[in-house]
């Protein structure tokens, strides 16, 4: 079954089907590229840019660039994931990140990045911005000063639980995260929490009441297997497609 | 039953709301007009009033407020009465606009950036107003004012404390010049409204000319006035007209696209949002000549086959908005615009304005696009371009105004005639924006190819150390590039042309640029959003005598991460100014570093500061020992 167009990944053919991204198609042939704020379930958006490849010789985000046949994608270069270690680190300096309290610790796809790409030290003054807690939500908590700006609760919100629960509000370093009701407040949103927005936050922003710390630190998601591993374990595959790991 | 003061209020407020939103059809792509034209009337966005807007316009509250919360002309808070917003471009600081801003402030007892306890007035910076020719400049509740001296400010601040309303201050306050000091064959072009178009229409019938004479019926005239957009889009190719709103793509290739792409149906939209620092050409251009921009866009769309345009307005220039709506309102008058122009069946195309809200990144095409369909001002992913999936995902054309105004003249005179002016690889002419140390600021037009020392004389600059070409994601070229062309090959440019003589700091220059990218930055991609602010930060350490050869090299990082993986132009673009006057004036950045390997950029001992006014102590014991 060799009909698929092919494109090549550092050296290695992969093959895709009209219409997917670089990514997705790597993804789908178990190649990883790290990642971050792009989600299999979800249209790729491209905010993050821990993705970036390049993609005949031109550096561009792969989770947005549609894949194309003979084109040459270089990924896994000591150039580019020094690039994504910066941008990892840009996101660090950004928020208030204090990983050891933190109770997406384990679970936390920004640490699982940072471990995984060797992010050693802060690298940047950090920003230690003022940002608020809103626990007015009786099963909810929202801490925003964990948030990455990846707008993927802002995607399931408004395309899977149809609410738009979430939104995007200010600019450039001001830019932040806002909850849809007249006082500002989570409770007096229509937010459930079994709404797919509050699950699929990747860092300790949206987090569920009264669960915390349910599995200890050490035997979470990302303590047990990199986030390399787990990314392709995620990914949508063919069906009777097996794991090639 | 007796109405509080209140409810009064906010009845007249709901009825203003429902009379805008109905104005604007009920339409969520307008949203960012609706919430201009509220603010205009209440004076912020008042929450009930935004509650309102999304309700009526079926959008949710957050997506209202995250809209209102991306522009910075929009207010969520109550702001004086009067709105004095500072230009604070490199040339308004090179003529003193922090002395006039400070001055103002102490006459009117108000701090920058906060609203007067009286609420009387509010006062603020904003990035450059276009206004470089006559600065310093301001906007007064969106009014401009140039050539500001202490003088006005007086003047200014009298007219505030009496209350006078706007509308009745005097008006040679409000007088903008257009200090034309070279017109070629744009400035000068000499046309009336709608000689483009006709002379667009000809060029079909010329075609219907060229056949057999025994072909010619009614049916053959209808096919040759159907050959006529094919003829101007030729013309157009071979005019080898390519974009001026910096990025000089071939505005023929760019037509020809959304010509042939499939669609419901075209747009053309005209990239009015001149927000280069440094550039004001436009701003003459749409104040002096809309009638040639119009007729350009008519061409446009004439030949990609459009029946709608926009015009993308700079909110800087929201002044001019009545009086470019009433040219609109002429030319429909004289059949140049509706339905079948001039006579011609099915050619039907109208324009509307809509007016920007103060943002940089709303100048790239897709950003504009995304701005004019309501939402937050953020390029979008591409492919697909615009000339397929452009405005509502319909094939659109977005051309500079210098662009279709260059558009119009091709339509009248051809496209050889066009491409005989200028270089090899660019065609025609380049309105310069020329400002700063000079003795004659103001709008040049050359024919491309013409140097950077040809401008420099004819402006009557002396003693000059450096020019910015084409503003700050441009370039800064040094007295051994004044031999340098204003060209696509070698230097392109949106316009601007700011001139610093001996006397500058070019390492202040480039901390005003990189200001201005960290406030312009739209937020959306991570090396932007972070990047640039982090550069302000580095600039900052080493303007405060606390930097150190780590943060030169801290910038090069940043710099190859922005290059590599930001969103857009800005992001690539942002490090440029510190780069070229870091290589070019070195010596004003290192009398500046510190000789440590690295330095903080935290002073302990000022840490301390509040604690020492709390305690009212600033005795010795109070302050840590100076380090050596």
């Amino acid at each position: 079954m060799n009909e698929l167009p092919t494109f090549l990944l550092d050296g290695e053919e992969v093959p895709f089907t009209p219409g997917q991204t670089v990514l997705q198609a790597a993804l789908t042939a178990g190649r990883y590229i790290p990642h971050l704020c792009y989600h299999p379930e979800f249209t790729p958006h491209g905010s993050c840019k821990v993705c970036t490849a390049k993609v005949n010789g031109r550096t561009a985000a792969s989770c947005t660039t549609p894949a194309e046949a003979a084109v040459e994608v270089e990924s896994n270069t000591e150039e580019l994931n020094d690039t994504r270690r910066t941008l990892v680190q840009m996101l660090f300096a950004e928020g208030n990140h204090f990983c050891p309290s933190c109770e997406k610790s384990g679970n936390c796809v920004l640490q699982a990045l940072g471990y995984d790409l060797g992010v050693m030290t802060a690298g940047f003054r950090h920003l230690f911005p003022d940002r608020p807690v809103d626990a007015s939500h009786p099963e909810i908590l929202l801490d925003l000063n964990r948030c990455i700006l990846c707008e993927l609760c802002v995607r399931a919100s408004r395309d899977v639980d149809g609410k738009s629960v979430f939104a995007l509000a200010g600019r450039g370093l001001t830019k932040h995260l806002i909850v849809n009701s007249e006082s500002g407040r989570l409770a007096d949103t229509d937010v459930a929490v079994t709404d797919k927005a509050v699950a699929v936050c990747p860092v300790g922003v949206i987090l569920r009441k009264r669960v915390g710390f349910a599995v200890p630190i050490g035997e979470r998601r990302f303590d047990l297997r990199p986030i390399s591993a787990r990314a392709l374990e995620d990914a949508p595959r063919k069906p009777g497609e097996s794991d090639r790991a | 039953m007796a109405t509080s003061p209140a409810d009064a209020v906010a009845q007249e407020q709901e009825t203003l709301v429902r009379r805008i939103v109905a104005r604007w059809r009920h339409d969520p792509s307008c949203l960012l007009q609706v919430l201009r034209e509220v603010q205009e009337a209440c004076g912020f966005l008042p929450p009930p009033a935004l509650t309102l807007i999304a309700r009526s316009l079926r959008l949710p509250l957050a997506r209202v407020r995250g809209v209102a919360g991306f522009y910075s002309f929009l207010a969520t808070e109550p702001r004086g009465v009067y709105r004095v917003l500072f230009s604070d471009n490199v040339t308004d600081r090179m003529q003193g606009s922090e002395r006039l801003m400070s001055e103002m402030c102490h006459r009117l007892w108000v701090e920058p950036g906060k609203v007067s306890e009286d609420g009387l007035v509010s006062i603020a910076t904003t990035s450059c107003t276009g206004l470089c020719d006559q600065g310093p400049g301001m906007l007064v509740n969106g009014r401009p004012i140039g050539r500001l001296s202490s003088e006005r400010i007086e003047n200014l601040s009298r007219l505030m404390l009496e209350r006078r309303p706007v509308e009745e201050w005097p008006a040679d306050l409000f007088e903008i010049e257009d200090n034309v000091r070279r017109a070629d064959i744009l400035l000068g072009h000499g046309l009336a409204a709608g000689d483009a178009i006709r002379a667009a229409l000809r060029r079909g019938t010329q075609g219907r000319s060229e056949r057999p004479a025994n072909e010619r019926s009614w049916r053959e005239a209808y096919v040759g006035a159907a050959l006529g957009p094919v003829a101007v889009l030729e013309e157009v190719k071979r005019s080898n007209l390519r974009g001026r709103g910096g990025a000089g793509f071939t505005t023929g290739i760019k037509w020809e696209a959304c010509r042939h792409a499939t669609g419901i149906t075209r747009y053309v939209i005209c990239n009015a949002d001149e927000g280069e620092p440094g550039t004001f050409k436009d701003r003459v251009l749409l104040t002096s000549h809309a009638d040639l921009l119009f007729d350009g866009m008519t061409v446009a769309a004439y030949a990609v086959g459009a029946s709608k345009g926009f015009v993308y307005l700079r909110g800087e220039y929201g002044y001019l908005l009545e009086r470019l709506n009433s040219v609109l309102e002429r030319r429909r008058h004289e059949n140049l615009l509706g339905q079948g122009i001039l006579g011609q069946p099915g050619f039907d195309f109208d324009i509307e304005i809509h007016v920007g809200a103060g943002s940089y990144v709303c100048g790239e095409e897709s950003a504009l696009i995304e701005s004019l369909e309501g939402k937050r001002g953020v390029p979008r992913n591409r492919p697909p371009y615009p000339v397929t999936n452009g405005y509502l995902q319909q094939p659109t054309i977005v051309n500079n105004v210098e662009t279709l105004c260059a558009a119009a003249l091709v339509a009248v005179q051809g496209g050889d005639w066009y491409r005989s002016i200028g270089t090899l690889k660019s065609s025609g002419t380049k309105i310069l924006s020329v400002a700063g140390d000079c003795a004659r600021p103001g709008l040049y037009e050359y024919p491309f190819g013409v140097t950077v020392r040809q401008v420099l004389e004819d402006c009557g600059a002396e003693r000059t150390q450096a020019v910015q070409v084409s503003g700050p994601s441009g370039i800064c070229v040094d007295v051994t590039e004044f031999g340098r062309r204003i060209a696509l090959e070698d230097l392109p440019t949106a316009g601007a042309f700011t001139i610093f003589d001996t006397s500058r700091d070019m390492f202040e220059v480039a901390r005003n640029y990189t200001q201005f990218f960290a406030h312009e930055s739209c937020g959306f991609c991570t090396p932007c959003r972070v990047g640039t602010s982090m550069l302000l930060g580095s600039m900052e350490k080493i303007r405060g005598g606390n930097g150190t050869l780590h943060d030169l090299r801290e910038i090069a990082r940043l710099n190859k991460v922005l290059l590599m993986s930001a969103h857009c132009g800005l992001g690539h673009t942002a490090c440029n100014p510190i780069l070229d006057t870091m290589k070019k004036f070195r010596p004003m950045y290192e009398r500046r570093l510190r000789s440590r390997d690295f330095a903080p950029a935290f002073d302990l001992d000022q840490a301390l500061a509040r604690a020492r006014q709390m305690t009212g102590r600033d005795d010795a014991g109070a302050h840590l020992e100076n380090q050596p």
